[in-house]
């Protein structure tokens, strides 16, 4: 590699650090040995450590990177496997392809910081296939952290299969900066006595546009889900959202709980839908669409605040 | 509502009592400036002025502020910075008053500081909250809407000191109840029927009369009527 390769590695490098410190990323974290990172900047890896019982394999293909991650069997991993994800220029386009499996009985928490602070014409694409082993668990946190241009698409799609006794928790969060164009689809196949939790909070603004679609089969007897999605979109933003669970097996439960608030010319659509096919199952759900609620809004006028830092202070508590 | 008329002094403590629907918390609505409750006629006049005009937010920013009967749940809020909203206005609040307002209403500090104001929060537990976000705000005027309400018995004791230690810190406080322990301990209370202020006094001859005298109101044909 030349000399000059090395520095605008390094200032990506950098770059991509302050962007994750900013998104509200511990840096230390990325440089600490005793804690498991990866770091990806547009296609390349600029940094990638490993503790004791996970195994990262990673390549850099033209637009982005091939990533798989292994937990071991058995592995309980103490400390939060941290990820960053981002392209800091205005333009570009980054295409993840990750493959994770938790094998029997090991334990992990992901924390995902993707940041695009600049973004006017950038497209963020992740494919990803999760397998969750026998009583194994995976905790997995994606925070967006956005600039203010809108220029940006985000294009999550995940399959994720829960084996028996496994559980798959996931959180996932947009809410600083524009959204742009999110386009979010995530299914998951739940297996005998497994558990899953899918939350996402979004907050839209301007022209932003959101599909939210977010599927649980329930197969396996006694799987259990809730699909939990918390929605503000205001401005001209529009957001579809749906929330599929199935329960095909004995004993299986699911819910799916969405709320939206919508305020100026906002359009938001909410299609709950759930589909039994074995009487022993029960799947319930929720959905609500509304302005921010008044007495909310008026309780905290009463305390002396105007409108519109009630309103934002309810929306920024509805999306904590 | 007609026939409201209600003087309320410096560091008074009054209470207004009356029948379900009799418009009490209709009344407090109006003072607060609420949407929906903006009266039509007649006027409110809070230190000389003339309030008719002015927002929800401008009359708390004078000193004006209410709790609700029924008090409104915030998700994701925490106790903390809900309480350190009213005290916006008096440049801030400091951690030990926030912890001293919540043992003021009898809740742990350290169990409820860092929890939500939402869902997790039971019915009482919501109705302290909203007496402490009292607490922390200072107000000139409480408009308190039953605090006793959702409170168990054992506990009315302490909303009644609750209530003197706002008088103390300087509030005038207007508080709708139905125990008579609370109207007891007013320096004045008014009772409402339909809509209107039937008679205002001595606390414990209101009380009186609202018990024993006041016969049931057949709702908006006819005016109240008295034995
Ligand atoms: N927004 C509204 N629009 C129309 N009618 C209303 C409205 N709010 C209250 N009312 C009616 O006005 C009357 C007085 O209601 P209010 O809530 O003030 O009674 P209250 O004295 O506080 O009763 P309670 O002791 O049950 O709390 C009731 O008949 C009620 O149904
Ligand atoms: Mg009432």
């Amino acid at each position: 590699m030349t000399q000059i390769a090395l520095n605008t590695l390094s200032r990506e490098a950098e770059d991509i650090t302050a962007a994750y410190t900013a998104a509200g990323g511990d840096a230390a974290v990325l440089h600490n040995h005793g804690l498991s990172s990866l770091v990806i900047s547009g296609n390349k890896v600029l940094s990638a450590n490993a503790t004791e019982g996970i195994v990262f394999e990673k390549k850099e293909t033209e637009h982005g990177v091939d990533i798989k991650l292994t937990i071991k069997k058995g592995y309980k991993i103490p400390l939060p496997v941290h990820l960053c994800f981002g392209i800091v220029p205005k333009d570009g386009l980054q295409d993840i392809k990750m493959d994770f499996v938790a094998e029997e009985d090991s334990a992990v928490e992901l924390i995902a910081h993707c940041t695009f602070p600049n973004a006017e014409k950038v497209i963020h694409k992740m494919d990803a296939k999760m397998l969750i082993g026998k009583n194994a668990s995976l905790k997995y946190t994606e925070t967006h952290f956005h600039g203010p241009h809108g220029g940006i698409q985000v294009l999550p799609k995940a399959h994720i299969r829960i084996e028996e006794g496994g559980s798959y928790y996931t959180n996932f969060s947009l809410i600083s900066g524009r959204v742009g164009y999110l386009e979010f689809d995530y299914s998951v196949d739940a297996e005998k006595d497994s558990i899953c939790e899918m939350v996402s909070k979004v907050y839209g603004k301007a022209d932003d546009k959101i599909k939210i679609l977010e599927r649980i089969s329930l197969n396996g007897e006694n799987a259990r889900s809730v699909i939990k999605s918390r929605l503000a979109i205001t401005d001209n933003a529009e957001s579809v959202f749906r929330g599929i669970t199935e329960g095909h097996a004995p004993g299986a439960r699911g819910h799916v709980d969405c709320m939206e608030v919508i305020q100026g010319n906002a359009k938001a659509e909410a299609i709950p839908v759930v589909r039994v096919d074995n009487p022993l199952a029960k799947v319930t759900h929720e959905a609500a669409i509304g302005c921010v609620d008044k007495k909310e809004v008026e309780t905290l006028m009463a305390r002396g605040l105007e409108e519109d830092e009630a309103i934002d202070i309810i929306v920024k508590g509805m999306l904590a | 509502m007609r026939g409201v008329n209600l003087e309320l002094g410096d560091r008074e403590i009054h209470s207004i009592i009356g029948a379900n629907g009799a418009g009490k918390s209709t009344l407090a609505y109006t003072l607060m400036g609420l949407q929906g409750y903006e009266h039509e006629e007649g006027s409110i006049i809070f230190n000389g002025e003339d309030l008719a005009a002015l927002s929800i937010t401008e009359r708390a920013r004078k000193g004006i502020t209410l709790a609700w009967q029924e008090p409104a749940r915030f998700e994701g809020l925490k106790v903390r910075d809900y309480l350190a909203i009213g005290a916006r206005g008096n440049g801030g609040i400091t951690e030990e008053e926030i912890k001293e307002a919540l043992r003021k209403v009898d809740l742990k500090p350290e169990k409820y500081i860092n929890r939500e104001v939402g869902e997790a929060l039971s019915g009482g537990e919501r109705k302290r909250i909203e007496l402490a976000s009292i607490i922390t705000m200072k107000p000139k005027l409480a408009i308190l809407d039953e605090p006793d309400s959702g409170i168990d018995v054992v506990s009315l004791k302490e909303i009644v000191a609750l209530i003197q230690t706002l008088k103390e810190n300087g509030s005038s406080v207007l508080v709708i109840t139905h125990r008579e322990e609370i109207a007891a301990a007013s320096d004045k209370a008014s009772l409402m029927c339909e809509g209107m202020i039937l008679r205002s006094g001595d606390p414990l001859e209101i009380s009186e009369f609202f018990k024993n005298r006041c016969i049931p109101c057949d709702n908006r044909v006819s005016p109240p009527k008295v034995k």
